[in-house]
C-alpha cells in the first residue's frame, strides 16, 4: 500500500478532482474566528490553506492557524513565504510543521511589504520561492539542510506547493517559471485566480505540450466576486489578477451582483473542470467563505 | 556614484540650533547629485547666515571620504573649526564618517540622506544599480541585478505581480525580470533562465565585515 504524506497527496495521486479552500486568518487573537470558519467548511473540501500574513497586513500566523484547523479535524496547507524568515527560519518552521501534523506546505516568496500595514518593515527575501521549493524539498528527500548538513533528527514529511500566475508579464516566461518549480520539487501548484479563461486556457495548452500536467497536480484558482467594488478592485488594484472586461461589465449591469458572482463563479468552474490537465480547483472566497459549501454543492464538486 | 539627497532644510536647521557652524561639502558625487558642491554648500552657508546663525567657515573636500587628504585639506582650516561648535557635512554617509572620525569631540550634523550605488540616467534623475552584495552574479542575467533591482530581490524569474512589464511596487518602473528577459533573448541565451540559481551566499557582502 501507498504511504501518503497527506490526504491531499492521496486524492491528487488517486486522480480524484481536488477541493482546496483559503482561510484567512484574523488580525487577533481571537481562535474562534478560525474555529467559526472550520465549522462552516468542514468536509467541502479536501485540504484548506492558511495564508501566511497575506498582503503584508499582521495576522495569526499560518502556523498557528494549521494547528487550530488540526484540531478540528480539518487538512491545513500551511502557505510560508519568503518575506519576513530567512533561510534558517525557514527550515526551522518546516521542521516544526512536520513535527505537528501539518504536512502541506505552499511555498511563496510573498506579497511585498510596502502594500501591507506595516510598509516601513525590512522585508528579508534571503531567498525566492524556486529555492524555498527545493530547500524543502531537499530536506525531505534527501535529508540535508540548505547548506548540505545531514538532518540528524527527523526529516519533515512534507507534501510540496507553489504557486503559479499564468496571467502575468512576460507571458513567455510563466510557463518558465512553472517547470522550474517541478525541477525544484513542488508537487502541487494552485493558480491565481482564473477569470480569463481564454489567457488560461492558453497557458494550460503550452503547460500540456511541454508534458508538466503529468509532472505535477495543478489546481485552477477560483475567487468569486462578491460585489461590483471588489470586481473593481481585482480589476484594478490587485497585482497580477486579469478580470476581462465582459466579467467586470457583467457584475455591474447586474442587479444581485452577490448572485451574478455567485453564477459567475458556477459557470467558470464548469469550464476550468473540463481543461485538460487540471487536477483540481483552489477556493479563495475573500471575505465570503459562507458560500465555499453551496459553491462545491452546485458544482457538483464534492 | 553614491546618490544622496539633501535632508529637509527644516530638519538641518533643527540639528544646528544656534550654530556655529562650520559647513563641509564634497567634489564627487555630492557635487554631481548636486547636494553637497560648491554651489549648494554656499547655498546653505547663505541661508543660515539669513538666519543669524554664524558660520564660521566652508570647504569642499576632494573628495570627503579621502581619510588623509581630507584631514590635509581641513587642517588650513583649522581655526574656523576651532570656533564652530557644529560641522554640518553635505557628502553620502561615508563622507560624513570620515569627517566624524577626524573631529571625535566636535557635533556632527548630517545634512544629506544617501540613497544608492546608482546611474545618473540625466541631471538629477538617479537609478540604483547595485547593492554591493559582495560576489557579482551579472554575467548570468545579461548585465542586469535582480539583487539589486526586483524589489524581492528574486533570482529565478519574476514574481507573479507584473502587469503590462512593470513593477507591481511601482507601476513607473518596468519590471527588471522584463528586461532580463528581452536582454537575454536578444543574446540567444533564454536557456539560462532554466536554470535553478541557488541561494545566494551573503557570507561574501560586507554586512558582517569592515575593512578590505
Amino acid at each position: 500500500m501507498l504511504r501518503y504524506r497527506s490526504n491531499l497527496e492521496k486524492v491528487l495521486s488517486e486522480g480524484t478532482f481536488a477541493i482546496t479552500a483559503e482561510i484567512g486568518p484574523p488580525k487577533g487573537a481571537d481562535p474562534q474566528k478560525i474555529e467559526s470558519k472550520a465549522a462552516l467548511l468542514l468536509g467541502h473540501a479536501h485540504a484548506f490553506n492558511i495564508t501566511d500574513n497575506q498582503t503584508a497586513v499582521v495576522r495569526l500566523s499560518s502556523f498557528g492557524g494549521c494547528l487550530l484547523l488540526l484540531n478540528k479535524g480539518l487538512e491545513p496547507i500551511m502557505q510560508i513565504t519568503c518575506r519576513d524568515r530567512n533561510r534558517i527560519a525557514l527550515q526551522s518552521d518546516a521542521l516544526a510543521a512536520s513535527a505537528h501534523g501539518i504536512h502541506n506546505v505552499l511555498c511563496l516568496t510573498g506579497d511585498h511589504q510596502q502594500f501591507g500595514n506595516h510598509p516601513s518593515a525590512k522585508g528579508v527575501f534571503d531567498i525566492d520561492s524556486v529555492q524555498l521549493i527545493q530547500m524543502l524539498h531537499n530536506m525531505r528527500d534527501q535529508g540535508i539542510f540548505q547548506n548540505g548538513e545531514a538532518i540528524s533528527a527527523g526529516k519533515p514529511e512534507l507534501y510540496l506547493g507553489g504557486a503559479a500566475n499564468p496571467f502575468a508579464d512576460p507571458f513567455e516566461l510563466r510557463v518558465q517559471r512553472l517547470s522550474k518549480k517541478i525541477n525544484a520539487g513542488a508537487d502541487f501548484i494552485q493558480t491565481q485566480s482564473v477569470y480569463n479563461l481564454e489567457k488560461f486556457a492558453q497557458w494550460m495548452d503550452e503547460v500540456r505540450s511541454q508534458g508538466l500536467d503529468k509532472k505535477i497536480h495543478i489546481l485552477a484558482g477560483l475567487t468569486p466576486l462578491k460585489s461590483v467594488k471588489m470586481a473593481e478592485r481585482m480589476k484594478f488594484y490587485v497585482p497580477g489578477v486579469d478580470v476581462p472586461d465582459s466579467l467586470y461589465q457583467r457584475m455591474k449591469q447586474a442587479k444581485d451582483p452577490q448572485e451574478e458572482g455567485k453564477t459567475i463563479a458556477l459557470e467558470l468552474i464548469q469550464k476550468i473542470k473540463q481543461i485538460k490537465g487540471i487536477r483540481g480547483i483552489h477556493i479563495t472566497a475573500l471575505f465570503w467563505e459562507n458560500i465555499i459549501p453551496s459553491l462545491v454543492k452546485e458544482s457538483g464538486l464534492l | 556614484m553614491i546618490i544622496s539627497k539633501q535632508k529637509p532644510l527644516t530638519d538641518i536647521l533643527n540639528a544646528i540650533g544656534d550654530g556655529p557652524v562650520f559647513i563641509i561639502g564634497c567634489s564627487e558625487c555630492a557635487t554631481l547629485c548636486q547636494t553637497g558642491g560648491e554651489t549648494e554648500v554656499l547655498a546653505l552657508k547663505k541661508m543660515l547666515e539669513n538666519k543669524n546663525i554664524l558660520v564660521t567657515g566652508w570647504i569642499v573636500l576632494d573628495p570627503a571620504c579621502h581619510l588623509n587628504n581630507s584631514k590635509r585639506l581641513l587642517k588650513s582650516h583649522k581655526q574656523e573649526i576651532e570656533k564652530a561648535c557644529k560641522l554640518l557635512v553635505l557628502a553620502c554617509g561615508n563622507g560624513v564618517q570620515t569627517v566624524a572620525d577626524l573631529y571625535e569631540k566636535k557635533t556632527i550634523i548630517s545634512g544629506t540622506d544617501t540613497l544608492f550605488l546608482g546611474q545618473i540616467k540625466r541631471t538629477t534623475s538617479y537609478e540604483k544599480k547595485c547593492t554591493m552584495c559582495g560576489e557579482c552574479l551579472l554575467d548570468l542575467f545579461a548585465g542586469t541585478c535582480p539583487i539589486s533591482l526586483c524589489p524581492k530581490s528574486m533570482l529565478n524569474g519574476p514574481c507573479g505581480g507584473a502587469k503590462n512589464g512593470k513593477c507591481e511596487i511601482d507601476t513607473e518602473l518596468p519590471c527588471i525580470w522584463d528586461i532580463i528577459y528581452q536582454r537575454l533573448k536578444e543574446k540567444d541565451n533564454l536557456e539560462i533562465f532554466q536554470i535553478i540559481q541557488q541561494p545566494k551566499d551573503w557570507s561574501k557582502s560586507h554586512e558582517m565585515r569592515r575593512s578590505f
